[in-house]
């Protein structure tokens, strides 16, 4: 077994300062933080050009992950951030770029890692950052028609009331219009299906259900279960 | 006895090159799609029992060859992103849980070792502690691997299989509950520790388990690995090259299964598993065999690393002695003042995290677990990212299925092993 351990006598302070040689001011001196290196691109237009090279001549051929911030009242407002490994040299870099309201675009990496499909539509799905060039740039975990960017600072953590498509599907679903299916604006199941519970006996059933908790609550003095319970007599 | 009847293996190469896909081609589907003829565009899922939970798969048919395949995903979404940023970092920990929750350990020693990276306390932890935490990931890798299996086997008509490893599968569930008081929902992790010390005679438990699990493996070996019908499904169906798997993202065993050799446990080592001895198994087809065959390998591997453990498991404590970050033992705490007010203070607003931002990856059953957290100091994460693996993984279906007969897409996805709650998170 290989030892993983073998670096190619690289680091990830060297490969942020070759970056840093090629794009020169573009790129921010590298910052360190819990051994980790971050690299801030001033310009969120380039960042394709910087990924293409950072996989092509550094060595870094796994996209990790790209993740964003919202720094509500802060301007720009949104970080986009993009972790990179390289199963060469074993290192990891963060990528940092800013993009701001405004903007809210800037040109995908799909072109570079085609993992940064998935990545860039949750994003735009949970950010509402636009990724120019992305193939096809729809919501990934919302439901298409969804009116909100649910990670951003100034959606509630309670949510916000948004109207619930009518099937769950936005296109015509296969087998649209057949028989076991709801169709929208059609008849509802309930008066398509004759074995459902009818409105009328179930009014008849929740009466009931009244009365006899009023019965309870009479006998108990409260509505639910038998009351206090009774200190135990002593058995003479 | 009955003869043993010889099966035929295709040598890995062959397998490899019967669905000769390279990147270069764009997307396998693209000559399928100049097909002439109506094609049927079947729904599978969300509530499809192969897709292992709330999967959706829109599949272009002709005739049975898939020609497009469109996953539609989220049906399980919680906001648990969202929900991180508006609570401290300790209560964050029974979320984890609910992520991929065939190893909910794991999810917990991972979320705890990225919370101790942002404290800058990774590296101080307790021996006692890390060994603990070793043998928790690997307990979950066992049972996450066991239940993958079952349940390709059983995608494919194996029942027996899927019996045969849930048994072994509940005994590590009685070994979480001894452990955590749950079997599910362990919460087990806190930053800085453990909710808890091993219980008395656990070891002498864990060891019988170790034993017997491993007999339970062989059999489950016998009852697929030179099986016909489970061969025959499975060898030279869903190859993934290796070019394509990096370029996918994919990680943990359908990543090595396509012949790379990476594991977090051995490139970045975390808590003690440089002391430990072991192999990571890799693949050479890439096809949903090899995969099966790593997930085998994987968990007497982490027998192995058990084993190890187990011998050497130091005592001592299992918390940090550090009372602004674990909370200070209750019987201090009702009788002295400054425990008190660590205990009001950590309760409250959470642990004092410095301004910075970290990111961890974990080598989980899935893949690699990975959490980004950005902080602005103090209890509550400005934004916690996760890199969940079952969402990176499941999105090389598009480029993968196209080409596969329908019935193929039941072994595929049995091979990749994916849980949405992680997914969908």
């Amino acid at each position: 077994m290989a030892n993983f351990q073998t670096k190619l006598g690289m680091d990830a302070l060297e490969l942020a300062r070759q970056l840093k040689a090629k794009f020169g001011d573009l790129i921010s001196e590298p910052a360190e933080f819990r051994g980790e290196i971050t690299l801030l691109v001033a310009d969120s237009e380039r960042i394709g050009e910087i990924c293409a090279f950072a996989k092509k001549e550094l060595g870094f051929d796994f996209l990790v992950d790209i993740s964003s911030v919202d720094n509500y009242g802060e301007d720009p407002r949104f970080t986009v951030i993009y972790h990179l490994y390289g199963y060469g040299h074993l290192c990891y870099l963060r990528l940092k770029t800013n993009v701001s309201e405004e903007q809210g675009e800037l040109p995908s990496v799909t072109q570079v890692w085609r993992t940064a499909d998935w990545h860039e539509r949750e994003i735009y799905d949970m950010m509402g950052i636009r990724f120019r060039g992305h193939p096809d740039l729809r919501r990934i975990l919302m439901w298409e028609g969804y009116p909100h960017f649910p990670l951003r600072k100034d959606f509630p953590l309670a949510g916000k009331v948004s109207e619930m498509p009518e099937v769950a599907f936005t296109e015509p679903a296969p087998l649209a219009g057949g028989p076991f299916v709801t169709i929208a604006g059609g008849k509802d199941t309930l008066s398509r299906e004759p074995r459902v519970r009818i409105p009328e006996t179930d009014a008849l059933e929740t009466n009931a259900r009244l009365e006899r908790r009023r019965d309870i609550k009479e006998a108990h003095g409260q509505a639910y279960g038998p009351g206090p319970i009774e200190p135990r007599k002593q058995r003479g | 006895m009955a003869d043993v009847q010889e099966i035929e293996f295709k040598e890995a190469a062959a397998r490899g090159i019967e669905t000769t896909r390279t990147l270069a081609t764009n997307s396998p589907g693209e000559e399928l799609q100049e097909l002439k003829g109506e094609k049927l565009v079947l729904n599978m899922g969300p509530s499809h029992p192969s897709t292992h939970g709330v999967l959706r798969i829109i599949l272009e048919l002709d005739g049975e060859i898939i020609t497009k395949a469109t996953p539609d995903i989220g049906f399980l979404h919680r906001g648990d992103e969202k929900i991180a940023e508006n609570m401290t970092y300790t209560q964050f920990i029974p979320y984890t849980d609910r992520l991929d929750y065939i190893a909910p350990l794991a999810n917990n020693v991972a979320y705890a070792l990225v919370v101790e990276k942002l404290l800058g306390i990774d590296k101080q932890l307790p021996p006692r502690c890390q060994f603990i935490r070793v043998i928790c990931c690997e307990l979950a890798r066992i049972s996450s691997h066991l239940l993958g299996i079952g349940a390709l086997a059983i995608d494919m008509g194996g029942v027996t299989v899927f019996l045969h490893t849930f048994t072994e599968r509940e005994k590590i569930y009685n070994l979480i509950e001894a452990l955590t008081g749950a079997r599910f929902t362990t919460t087990y992790t806190r930053i800085g520790g453990l909710a808890r010390d091993l219980p008395p005679g656990w070891v002498e438990r864990c060891r019988q388990f170790l034993d017997e699990v491993l007999i339970n493996i062989d059999e489950t070996e016998t009852l697929l690995t030179r099986n016909r019908i489970f061969v025959d499904r499975t060898q030279g169906v869903g190859v993934i090259p290796k070019e394509v798997a990096i370029d996918y993202g994919l990680s943990g065993p359908n990543l090595r299964g396509s012949g790379l050799e990476h594991d977090l446990r051995k490139s970045q080592p975390y808590l003690v598993y440089d002391q430990m001895e072991f192999d990571v198994p890799v693949g050479t087809a890439g096809d949903a065999y090899d995969r099966y065959l790593l997930r085998i390998e994987e968990m007497r591997q982490s027998v192995r690393i058990l084993r190890q453990c187990l011998d050497k498991l130091p005592g001592g404590p299992v918390n940090v002695a550090d009372m602004k970050i674990v909370l200070p033992p209750k019987d201090q705490v009702l009788t002295r003042m400054e425990e008190l007010i660590h205990h009001f203070i950590n309760v409250t607003q959470g642990v004092n995290a410095p301004a910075g931002e970290v990111y961890f990856g974990h080598e989980n059953p899935k893949g690699e677990l990975g959490f980004y957290i950005n902080s602005k100091g103090g209890g509550t994460p400005h934004r916690l990212k996760i890199r969940a693996p079952s969402f990176v993984n499941l999105s090389i279906l598009p480029w993968l299925l196209p080409g596969h007969m329908i019935s193929d897409v039941v072994a595929i996805l049995g091979s990749f092993d994916f849980v949405m709650g992680e997914c969908d998170r």
